[in-house]
């Protein structure tokens, strides 16, 4: 079968293109060694199917980012057909990298797209002038209309396999080319003349190579070649550009994309407007209270709950879904309703086993692990949904440039910010999207500091335990802890990036130079496509690693050492509170070590518990908060029948905290222990996945010295004030000592950069 | 006159001269289109003042000020 690889600039309408040609044929898989999406398919409706790869994005063929690595490996080592998809609104940057697509010996055919939204502007580009000066077939297509796609492949089936790279280069410079060229040949090379244009150009990859400094000094001659020939070959398309192109009368008016930007980069509104996007996004995916229309309706007499309502079983099952004294939001319903749907097969498939063990390990052990994690899916789909649309929309472009400014301090671009934001609803879509950072430090920097953004299933953790110090001790305010809780995770995520970025991920701060690409309308097919990627991706994984080490906590927490089965009642007795009992003392300076006595291991055994969905680990309060009851441990009058009603796992709380007199600051670093440590296996597969080996053992050695420190922190300057100086102490030490061993310099050095303007 | 492209003022607009700085930043700021010959014009702010947005090449591109100041304009001013 034929193969053709897809290039082209980003935002070029490539992935339309790519739809158009594949349909349901496509598929994602990953490069070799990276993490960039490697897209295949097969186009059918020519006279012989033709396999279709979709490579990332670019602007040139020098190695800047990952995905122009790729690129470039792909299209030099394949040595398959390449279709140059090239914006025709945007011709002059596009066609450059077309002259270098040139330089290779590949078959290559441009593909014009846009041509309609040229002609909109009254412009005309003369199409068999372009291709008699690039020397390769030309085709006017739509990919968004899917016009002179049919008539695209069939010119590019009937291209010759071969194809000799030719230059644009004239003059002094082509004498050069050719003569390092001509060593290349010699050598038996493959596209001798790439190589050579790249070796003039000073090329990364190509200086690596051996002898190749030495041939680049015989040929340059000493002379800075690398701005010559760029200019060369803009000045080539710009003579050919205007032959091809007419321009139409320039008009003054403002494009609709310059209207656009005028509001949502505003120099005052930006902001503002940014937070309200925000905010709105993550009201409708994870709000309980839609639209606020439960609070708006008790300031008069309020809306009945769920309970109040006298509904029938099924019928209050049904109408829960959706309602309960306030109606929910879009991603909540979604959720109820996969919620509702799993607890049925459980309960089915649970009572339709006699033998208990299996009964247990099969509804809750297996299907529970894999509903636990599956359960999030609706909204983690729909949080990619929502920046899916920012991000073809072209408003992400901006947000990065709004907010550049903040993240540079720590070593970060404002690319990073999006990322960080999505952690606060889920860990997962999270991470997946730091794909979109160009330097390897700070996306492995972001990836780590993401779950410190305390995402939705870490919620029930601060709702349960600030409300137990509400009503147990009598202090504070649920909300006030809250909200210091997810300050506190914020704090230690800045803090943590600046000293990586000062120690492990030493680095210069990334470079920020970027396309603002015109405002357009997402596409709904596209983005169906990608959400449906997203989807195969994360089922995938929850079949594979969740779902294994899911199993494994529920096999440990319901057998004894002596491989008998425990129902829930018994934990106590399992391997897991073994290891609970064994881990405890290390627990000591986060205070629900020894000093917590007999039953402290319930902190450990929960924290643990915690890694399949973090929500577990108020739902083995609950658990063990019977199982206390049971052994006869003396938890201040809460029965297993209160514990039973108790919604919000407050009356848990309460239970553990009599049973072993913890104090509110040990509760305050256990809550700050399971917001930073090692999040959800979700989380932590995918982290896996973005990572690679290397750098994921150190994240996760990361996370558990952070969250170690931060809990222990957090307990002892609660405890005892005075400890604050210690901490401050320990602190100047060590800002002092990275001081001194990046030689007196704790400003990230920006390389390359020229000095900073006044 | 040549000044730096970081101390442009809104709406200032000339030909790029010289592109200084080191490997990859010059060579992303070439394939960007920042080559000498390239008309440029400035056309905002980030609302915190820093990065700029340009527009050459019939497109809009968003760099920091100290990426800038690696480009050398001809202003007619």
């Amino acid at each position: 079968m034929k193969t053709f690889a897809l290039a082209g600039n980003p935002n070029s309408g490539k992935t339309t293109l790519f739809n158009a040609l594949t349909g349901s044929t496509a598929h994602v898989g990953n490069w070799p060694g990276v993490t960039v999406d490697k897209r295949e398919g097969v186009y059918k409706k020519g006279s012989e199917p033709i396999a279709i790869v979709d490579l990332p994005g670019i602007y040139s063929l020098s190695p800047y980012t990952p995905e122009e690595v790729i690129s470039r490996t792909y299209i030099l080592e394949e040595k398959t057909g390449i279709i140059n998809i090239v914006d025709a609104t945007n011709l002059e940057r596009n066609l450059y990298l077309t002259t270098q697509l040139l330089e290779t010996d590949v078959p290559v055919i441009v593909a014009l797209n846009m041509m309609d939204e040229v002609e909109k502007a009254g412009d005309r580009i003369d199409v068999a002038a372009l291709e008699k000066s690039l020397g390769v077939p030309v085709v006017e297509i739509s990919a968004l209309k899917e016009k002179g796609i049919a008539e695209l492949m069939k010119r590019a089936s009937l291209m010759a396999t071969e194809r000799k790279g030719t230059s644009l280069f004239t003059g002094a410079l082509k004498e050069k080319i050719d003569k390092a060229a001509e060593h290349f040949a010699e050598e038996g090379v493959a596209s001798p003349l790439f190589h050579a244009v790249k070796l003039l150009e000073n090329d990364e990859l190509e200086i690596e190579k051996k002898g190749a400094k030495e041939l680049l000094a015989a040929v340059s001659e000493g002379e800075d070649l690398e701005a010559a020939m760029a200019d060369a070959r803009y000045k080539y398309i710009a003579e050919h550009f205007s032959v091809a192109k007419e321009k139409a009368k320039k008009s003054e008016a403002l494009t609709k994309s310059d209207k656009i930007d005028k509001v949502l980069t505003h120099r005052v509104w930006a902001i503002p407007i940014f937070i309200a996007v925000l905010f709105a996004i993550f009201h409708v995916t994870f709000a309980e209270d839609f639209l606020y229309i439960g609070a708006w309706a008790s300031l008069g007499k309020g809306l009945p709950s769920l309970d109040e309502l006298n509904l029938s079983e099924g019928m209050a099952t049904f109408v829960g879904i959706f309602y309960d004294g306030a109606v929910f939001s879009p991603g909540v319903i979604l959720f109820n309703i996969f919620d509702v749907l799993f607890g049925k097969i459980t309960e089915a498939v649970g009572g339709a086993i006699a033998t208990e063990w299996l009964s247990g390990l099969i509804a809750d052990g297996i299907l529970g692990g894999l509903f636990a994690v599956l359960g999030f899916l609706p909204q983690i789909l729909m949080l990619f949904m929502w920046f899916s649309i920012l991000e073809d929309s072209g408003y992400m472009a901006r947000i990065a440039f709004v907010l550049d400014r903040i993240f540079r301090r720590f070593g970060l671009s404002g690319r990073s910010f999006m990322p960080m934001i999505m952690g606060f609803g889920c860990s997962v879509p999270a991470m997946i999207n730091t794909r979109t950072l160009a330097d390897e430090k700070e996306r492995v920097a972001t990836v780590r500091v993401i779950p410190f953004f305390s995402c939705g299933a870490k919620l029930p953790i601060l709702t349960a335990i600030a409300g137990c110090i509400v009503q147990h001790f009598g202090v504070g305010n649920p909300d006030a802890i809250t909200l210091c809780m997810y300050l506190l995770g914020m704090a230690a995520a800045i803090v943590s990036v600046l000293l990586m970025r000062s120690t492990t991920l030493k680095g210069e701060v990334p470079p920020f130079i970027m396309e603002l690409p015109a405002y357009h309308r997402p596409r709904f097919k596209n983005l169906m496509l990608h959400l449906w990627d997203k989807t195969k991706h994360f089922v995938k994984k929850a079949f594979t690693i969740i779902f294994v080490s899911t199993v494994a906590i529920w096999l440990l927490s319901h057998l004894s050492f002596d491989w008998h089965y425990l129902a829930d009642e018994r934990m106590n007795e399992s391997i897991l509170a073994q290891i609970g009992k064994l881990i405890q003392p290390i627990f000591t300076p986060l205070g629900f070590g020894k000093q917590i006595g007999a039953y402290g291991w319930v902190f450990a055994v929960a924290a643990i518990t915690g890694l399949i969905a973090k929500e577990n680990v108020i739902a083995t309060f609950g658990t063990l908060g019977a199982c206390l009851i049971a052994i006869g441990a003396n938890v201040g009058g809460v029965t297993a029948d209160t514990l039973l009603a108790d919604e919000e796992g407050i009356t848990s709380a309460i239970a553990m905290v009599q049973a072993t007199g913890i104090t509110i600051p040990a509760l305050l670093a256990f809550i700050a222990f399971n917001m930073t440590t090692i999040p959800c296996f979700a989380a932590v597969a995918t982290a896996k996945a973005e990572l690679g080996k290397g750098r994921f053992v150190g994240t996760l050695v990361f996370w558990l010295v952070a969250s170690y420190i931060i809990a222990a922190v957090v307990y002892t300057i609660g405890s005892w004030w005075w400890t604050a100086f210690i901490w401050a102490a320990v602190a100047a030490v060590t800002v002092t000592l990275i001081v001194l061993r990046n030689k007196g310099k704790l400003h990230l050095r920006k390389k390359g950069a020229c000095h900073e303007a006044a | 006159m040549t000044k730096l492209l970081s101390d442009f003022t809104i709406g200032e607009h000339g030909m790029v001269t010289a592109v200084h700085g080191e490997g990859r930043i010059r060579r992303r700021l070439f394939d960007m289109g920042v080559t000498p010959s390239a008309e440029i014009t400035m056309r905002k702010k980030a609302p915190l003042g820093d990065p700029i947005e340009v527009t050459l090449r019939g497109y809009e591109l968003t760099l920091r000020k100290a990426e800038a100041a690696c480009v050398e304009v001809e202003t007619e001013k």
